[in-house]
C-alpha cells in the first residue's frame, strides 16, 4: 500500500492551508468514491484532509428564498429536506435516484458533485487512460463505451459525469461556493464540470486546493415545477443510460421559464440551451417539447454502441416535460 | 414484524418442516468465520500478479524491486514456484510454465506480512511478454469450431434421432431462431479465499469451496501428499453458485507459498480478479428449429450450440442437452460445436447447459405457440412425451403438465388474451409469459458415521458444505426422522476433510447424495441399538455407512425435476426498460425436505433468471481480450428493487425411484426457465421477439 498522510481540519481555512502547494492532496468526504478509487489505484494521494468534521453540514434559508446547502450535508439528508422536497423536488428526486441507501448516508454534497467517472477504463489501471494517465490513450473509444457520452466528447476522452444530483443542480441554476489558497468564489453549477476537451484529466474547473463549502439554490418561483427522471439497466443501484432533470413554468399554456439538464450523456451535466430556446415563448405541447429535444440532441455524436441514448434522451424529455405542463395545466 | 410464515409444529417435525437454519445466529451476528477470516499465528498473505497479455509467452520477471520492498518475503513466479504433479484441471497448474493462455492468468504471486505489503510488492513486479495475435471473438460460423465428443456432465456431443432435416422441410409450421446469451459471472457474495499451513508435513487449508473431499483429493495430487496428510475445511461458505465447485487457484497457491516460505499464508481473490480465474458460464449462439404440425404436436426438433472454451482446457457448456428430455418428436438432432479461445475459462455456474439451453428451447416454443396461436401452456401440453425422447426410458416421475396446470391457477394465466401490444398503462406495455424448467437428477456415493451417545445424544459426521442452502439443517432433519429423535439431540458436523468423504454442493446433487448416505447410517444405528440391551458403553455406539454400491446403479429410469415459471413484465415504451411486476415458479422436485429453505433456494435461482434475463451480462473486450465487466458496479445483478414479487410453490411429489428421502435436488431448476418467461413476456408486451440476452433498455428501445 501506498502510504498516505491524514489530517482533520477544524476549519476551512485549516483545511485550505493544508492542500495548499499540495497536488497530491484530496479532501476526504464521504469517501464513497475517493476511497473505492485509492483501492483500485486509480486515486494515489499522499494526503487525505478530512474536511467531515467542518460546520459545513447545514441546509439554511437565504434571505432571497433561496437555500444554502453545506458541502458537507449527507446525500440522504439532503433527500429528505423538507425544503427540497416541497421546492426543488427534480433535486430530492435526483439523489433519490443515485446509489443505495447506504451510500446515500455517507456520500456528501461536496463529493458528489466530485465523484469521477465510472468509464472501466479509467478504473482499470492496467489499462491506458488520457484521463488517468494522460497521454496513453481512449480505448473505450473502440471498446465497451455503451455508458459513455453521445455529446462534448473528444478524440481523448469518451467519459461521462455519473452524478444525477449535478443534473438537478444545473437545472436549477444552482451556485458551486468554492473556498481556495486564492480566496472564495462561486461557479455556476451547470458550468462546474467541463468537456474532456485535450484535458481530459481535469473533470470540472475547481482548482487545485479549493474546497467545495456549499451549493446555493436561486429562489424557486411558486409557478415552477420541477422533475427527475432515470432510465437505467435495473430498478436501483445503478448509474444512469441517460437522465433528465426539468424546470418548467407554464403560464397560459406558455411556457414561461424551462431549464433542462441531461446526464449519461457528456462529461458534464449537459445543459440544454438550445432545447431552452425552443422552450421560451412556445406553447406547452408535446410538439414544442419534442422540437426542443431534437434542437439540443441534433450535436449527439455517438459512438458505434451508445445510439440508443440520442433517442432514450429525447423520449425522456418529452415525457417529463409534458407531465410537468400537464401538472400545471391541472393545478 | 409480519408472523413467521412458517410456523413449526411440535416434535416429531416430519421431513419438509420448516426448520430454520442450525448456524443462523452464526451468521447473523457476524461469529460465523469463512475461509479468508481464519489468521493462524505468523500468517503471511498472497497477492496474485495477473497477467496483462491475452497470449503470449513471459520473457522476464523482475522481482528484485518487489523483494526489497519492507515485509514481502517472497515473490512466487514460473521460476521457482513448488514444482507440481500433473493435474487434470490444467487451470491448478498455476506458475508451473511461461505460457500465458489469457489476459488475467495468474503470472507470479507476491508474499508479505501484510496485506498491503504483499499488494505493494504484487505491483512491482515487473513482468514482459513475447506476445501473440489474440482471439476472445465467438461467432457461429467461427472457422475452428468442431464437434466435441462430449459436452460438460459426460453427455454425447450429438445426439440424431431419426431424420431432422425431411420432418423439417415437411412440416407445415416451423420456427428457425438463433438466441445468444452473453458470459456470465457467478460472483458469489464470498471471493474465493484459501487460508493454508503446514505443519510438519500436513498441508491444513481453510478453503471457501463447495466441496472439501475434492479440495483435498486435488491439493494431495498435486503436491504428491496422501489424502491422509492434507486436511481442507469449508465451514462456512458465502455461495459459490458453481465457481467453486472443484479447487481454484487461489487454494494452490496459498498451499504453495506457504510451503515455499514455511509459514501459513492467506490468499483472497479481488471481486475484480474473479471473473478470469475462477470460471463463468461460456456465451452461446444458440439455432433452434422446430417443426409441427397444425395441431401443434413437434415432429422436428433440432438445437445446435456453438461456444467458447479457453486453451487451457476444454468446457462445453451443455445447452442442447435439455432439448433431449423435454418434448416428443420423432425426429431431432442436438449439437455442441465449440471453439477453443484465447478467453479465461469457463466452468460451471448454476444449472450449466439447462439455464441457457432452456433460455433458447422455451423461446422457440413460445414463437411456435404465437405461430400457432395455441396456448403456450396447451402447445406443452400436446408435447408431452410417453418415455424420454432421447433414451425412450420410462420417467421415475415427471409432472410438468401439472406444474403448468398449477401454475396457471395460481397465477391467474388465463383468460389470456394472446394479442402482443395491447395491455397499456401510460407509457407501460404489459405482459404475461409461461416457459418450463427441468433439471437432471444427480446422486454421488458419500459416506457418513452415526454416533449414539450414552448420554441420548446422537452425532452425524459427513462432509457435506453448507454454501448457504441449509445443508446443516436438512441433514439433521433426515437423520431425526431416521432416529425417531428430536432435532436438538442430534449434533452434525460437515464441512471437514477429516470427516467421511462426501460429494460436493453442486449438480443439486448434494442433499440426495449426503441425505442417503445419512439416512443409511441412522437407519443401521437404530437397528443397532436395537440389538443393543443395557446401558451403551461410555464411547457410545458408532456406525459407518457409504452409499458407493447403491448410487453406482444405472437407474432404469430417467429422472428429473420438472418445472413451469409465469412471468408479467412491464415495458416503458419511452425507455426500452423491462421490469419484471410479478414472478411463479411452480416445481415438481420429489420430497421437498425443508419448505423455509427449499423456498429460499427456489426464488434465488429465479432471481438469478431475472438477472440473466434482463441485465447481466459480461463481454470480451477485442483489444485486451478480457472481461470488460469485472465488478458488482459494472456486472449488474438484481437489487431488491428489481424483484418485487415473487413466490415458488411446489406439487406434492411421491418417487420411489430416487433415494429414501424421496427428494430430487432443488438448487439449480428455479434459474432454468425463468429468463425464458420473462423473454415471452416482453414479447407478449410489445410484440417484439428479443432474442439476444440481457433485454436492457439499448436493445429493446430501438424495437419500440
Amino acid at each position: 500500500m501506498k502510504p498516505f498522510g491524514y489530517v482533520r481540519a477544524a476549519s476551512i481555512g485549516e483545511a485550505v492551508r493544508a492542500a495548499a502547494g499540495q497536488p497530491e492532496a484530496r479532501f476526504l468526504g464521504g469517501g464513497t468514491n475517493l476511497v473505492d478509487l485509492m483501492k483500485l489505484g486509480v486515486e494515489t494521494p499522499q494526503l487525505l484532509i478530512d474536511v467531515t468534521r467542518l460546520p459545513l453540514d447545514r441546509i439554511e434559508e437565504l434571505p432571497d428564498g433561496g437555500l444554502r446547502i453545506g458541502a458537507m450535508v449527507r446525500n440522504s439528508e439532503l433527500a429528505a429536506a423538507a425544503p427540497v422536497r416541497d421546492r426543488y423536488p427534480v433535486l430530492s428526486q435526483a439523489l433519490l435516484a443515485g446509489a443505495s441507501g447506504q451510500l446515500r448516508n455517507t456520500a456528501t454534497t461536496g463529493g458528489n458533485l466530485l465523484q469521477r467517472t465510472r468509464c472501466l477504463y479509467f478504473q482499470d489501471t492496467s489499462k491506458p487512460c488520457n484521463k488517468r494517465e494522460p497521454g496513453t490513450g481512449c480505448p473505450a473509444r473502440d471498446g465497451a463505451h455503451r455508458d459513455l457520452a453521445v455529446l462534448g466528447h473528444s478524440e481523448h476522452c469518451v467519459a461521462t459525469q455519473p452524478s444525477d444530483m449535478a443534473v438537478a443542480l444545473a437545472a436549477l441554476d444552482a451556485t458551486v461556493h468554492l473556498h481556495g489558497p486564492d480566496g472564495e468564489r462561486t461557479v455556476a453549477a451547470a458550468e462546474f464540470h467541463r468537456l474532456p476537451g485535450d484535458k481530459p484529466e481535469q473533470d470540472s474547473v475547481i482548482g487545485a486546493g479549493e474546497l467545495v463549502t456549499s451549493v446555493q439554490l436561486p429562489p424557486a418561483s411558486p409557478g415552477m415545477r420541477s422533475r427527475y427522471r432515470k432510465a437505467r439497466d435495473r430498478a436501483s443501484f445503478a448509474f444512469a443510460l441517460v437522465s433528465v432533470g426539468a424546470v418548467l413554468e407554464v403560464r397560459d399554456g406558455v411556457v414561461r421559464h424551462a431549464a433542462l439538464a441531461f446526464g449519461g450523456l457528456a462529461h458534464r451535466p449537459w445543459r440544454a440551451r438550445a432545447a431552452e430556446k425552443v422552450l421560451y415563448g412556445a406553447p406547452a405541447t408535446e410538439d414544442t417539447f419534442a422540437r426542443a429535444a431534437d434542437a439540443e440532441l441534433a450535436a449527439a455524436r455517438p459512438l458505434r454502441d451508445n445510439g440508443f441514448k440520442v433517442p432514450l434522451a429525447r423520449n425522456l424529455a418529452v415525457g417529463v416535460l409534458a407531465d410537468l405542463a400537464d401538472r400545471a395545466a391541472r393545478s | 414484524m409480519s408472523p413467521d410464515p412458517f410456523p413449526l409444529g411440535p416434535h416429531p417435525h416430519p421431513l419438509g418442516a420448516p426448520l430454520v437454519r442450525r448456524e443462523g445466529r452464526e451468521k447473523v451476528t457476524g461469529t460465523a468465520r469463512y475461509a479468508a477470516e481464519h489468521t493462524p499465528p505468523g500468517c503471511a498473505y498472497g497477492w496474485p500478479v495477473p497477467a496483462t497479455v491475452a497470449r503470449g509467452r513471459i520473457t522476464a520477471v523482475e522481482t528484485d524491486e518487489a523483494l526489497a520492498l519492507p515485509g514481502v518475503c517472497a515473490v512466487l513466479t514460473h521460476e521457482n514456484a513448488p514444482r507440481l504433479a500433473a493435474t487434470d484441471d490444467p487451470t491448478l497448474s498455476v506458475l508451473q510454465e511461461d505460457r500465458v493462455p489469457h489476459r488475467g492468468w495468474y503470472v507470479a504471486l507476491a508474499v508479505a506480512d501484510s496485506l498491503e505489503a504483499a499488494r505493494a510488492a504484487a505491483e512491482a513486479v515487473r513482468v514482459t511478454y513475447e506476445t501473440g495475435e489474440h482471439d476472445v471473438g465467438l461467432s457461429a460460423d467461427h472457422p475452428r469450431l468442431y464437434e466435441p465428443e462430449t459436452a460438460n456432465g459426460g453427455y454425447p456431443g450429438t445426439r440424431e434421432r431419426g431424420d431432422f432435416e425431411g420432418a423439417f422441410a415437411a412440416a407445415p409450421v416451423t420456427v428457425d431462431a438463433t438466441y445468444t446469451v452473453p458470459p456470465l459471472h457467478n460472483h458469489p457474495m464470498e471471493p474465493h479465499a484459501s487460508t493454508a499451513r503446514w505443519t510438519d508435513g500436513h498441508l491444513t487449508v481453510h478453503d471457501s469451496s463447495q466441496g472439501s473431499t475434492r479440495v483435498c483429493e486435488d491439493l494431495a495430487a498435486l503436491f504428491k501428499l496422501d489424502k491422509d496428510e492434507v486436511t481442507v475445511v469449508s465451514e462456512h461458505v458465502g455461495g459459490g453458485f458453481g465457481s467453486k465447485g472443484t479447487p481454484r487457484p487461489q487454494a494452490v497457491l496459498a498451499a504453495m507459498a506457504a510451503r515455499h516460505i514455511g509459514r501459513p499464508v492467506k490468499v483472497s481473490l479481488p471481486r475484480r480478479e474473479m471473473p478470469a480465474v475462477v470460471g463463468h458460464r461460456a456465451p452461446t449462439v444458440q439455432r433452434v428449429r422446430l417443426g409441427a404440425r397444425d395441431d401443434g404436436v413437434i415432429t422436428a426438433l433440432s438445437h445446435e450450440i456453438a461456444t467458447h472454451t479457453s486453451t487451457v482446457k476444454e468446457f462445453v457448456e451443455q445447452a442442447a442437452v435439455p432439448a433431449r428430455i423435454m418434448y416428443t418428436s420423432p425426429n431431432s438432432r442436438t449439437v455442441h460445436r465449440v471453439v477453443p479461445l484465447d478467453v479465461p475459462s469457463p466452468s460451471w455456474m448454476r444449472a450449466p447447459g439447462e439455464a441457457p439451453g432452456m433460455y433458447a428451447l422455451e423461446s422457440a416454443v413460445d414463437e411456435l405457440a404465437v405461430l400457432l396461436d395455441i396456448d403456450p401452456v396447451e402447445l406443452r401440453m400436446r408435447n408431452e412425451p410417453d418415455t424420454e425422447p432421447d433414451s425412450d426410458r420410462p420417467f421415475s416421475s415427471r409432472h410438468l403438465v401439472d406444474c403448468l396446470r398449477e401454475g396457471a391457477e395460481r397465477f391467474g394465466w388465463l383468460p389470456r388474451d394472446p394479442r402482443p401490444a395491447v395491455r397499456r398503462q401510460g407509457d407501460l406495455l404489459l405482459g404475461t409469459g409461461v416457459a418450463a424448467a427441468t433439471y437432471p437428477v444427480l446422486i454421488v456415493g458419500s459416506d457418513a458415521e452415526a454416533h449414539a451417545d450414552a448420554d441420548g445424544s446422537y452425532r452425524i459426521r459427513v462432509n457435506a458444505t453448507d454454501i448457504g442452502t441449509g445443508a446443516r439443517t436438512v441433514l439433521v432433519q433426515i437423520a431425526a426422522a431416521a432416529l425417531n429423535v428430536p432435532e436438538d439431540r442430534i449434533r452434525i458436523e460437515i464441512g471437514s476433510s477429516d470427516l467421511p468423504p462426501a460429494f460436493l454442493a453442486g449438480g443439486s446433487a448434494g442433499t440426495g447424495s449426503w441425505g442417503w448416505v445419512v439416512h443409511k447410517a441412522c437407519t443401521q444405528l437404530v437397528a443397532r441399538l436395537r440389538e443393543h440391551h443395557g446401558p451403551l458403553p461410555a464411547e457410545g455406539l458408532t456406525v459407518a455407512a457409504d452409499t458407493r454400491k447403491e448410487t453406482a446403479e444405472q437407474s432404469p429410469y430417467s429422472r428429473h425435476s420438472f418445472g413451469a415459471t409465469f412471468a408479467e413484465v412491464q415495458v416503458d415504451t419511452a425507455t426500452g426498460e423491462v421490469r419484471v411486476r410479478r414472478m411463479l415458479g411452480v416445481y415438481a422436485a420429489g420430497r421437498i425436505l425443508n419448505s423455509r429453505t427449499a423456498r429460499s433456494q427456489f426464488i434465488g435461482g429465479m432471481t438469478m433468471g431475472l438477472g440473466m434475463a434482463l441485465m447481466e451480462g459480461s463481454g470480451l473486450d477485442p483489444a485486451f481480450g478480457d472481461f470488460a465487466e469485472c465488478d458488482l458496479a459494472s456486472y449488474h445483478v438484481p437489487a431488491c428493487a428489481d424483484v418485487p414479487l415473487i413466490e415458488a410453490y411446489w406439487l406434492d411429489e411421491e418417487d420411489p425411484h430416487l433415494n429414501p428421502m424421496g427428494s430430487k435436488g432443488i438448487g439449480e431448476i428455479g434459474i432454468v426457465g425463468t429468463a425464458a418467461a420473462i423473454g415471452n413476456a416482453v414479447r407478449h408486451a410489445t410484440g417484439v421477439r428479443l432474442r439476444d440476452l440481457p433485454l436492457t433498455p439499448d436493445k429493446v428501445l430501438r424495437h419500440l
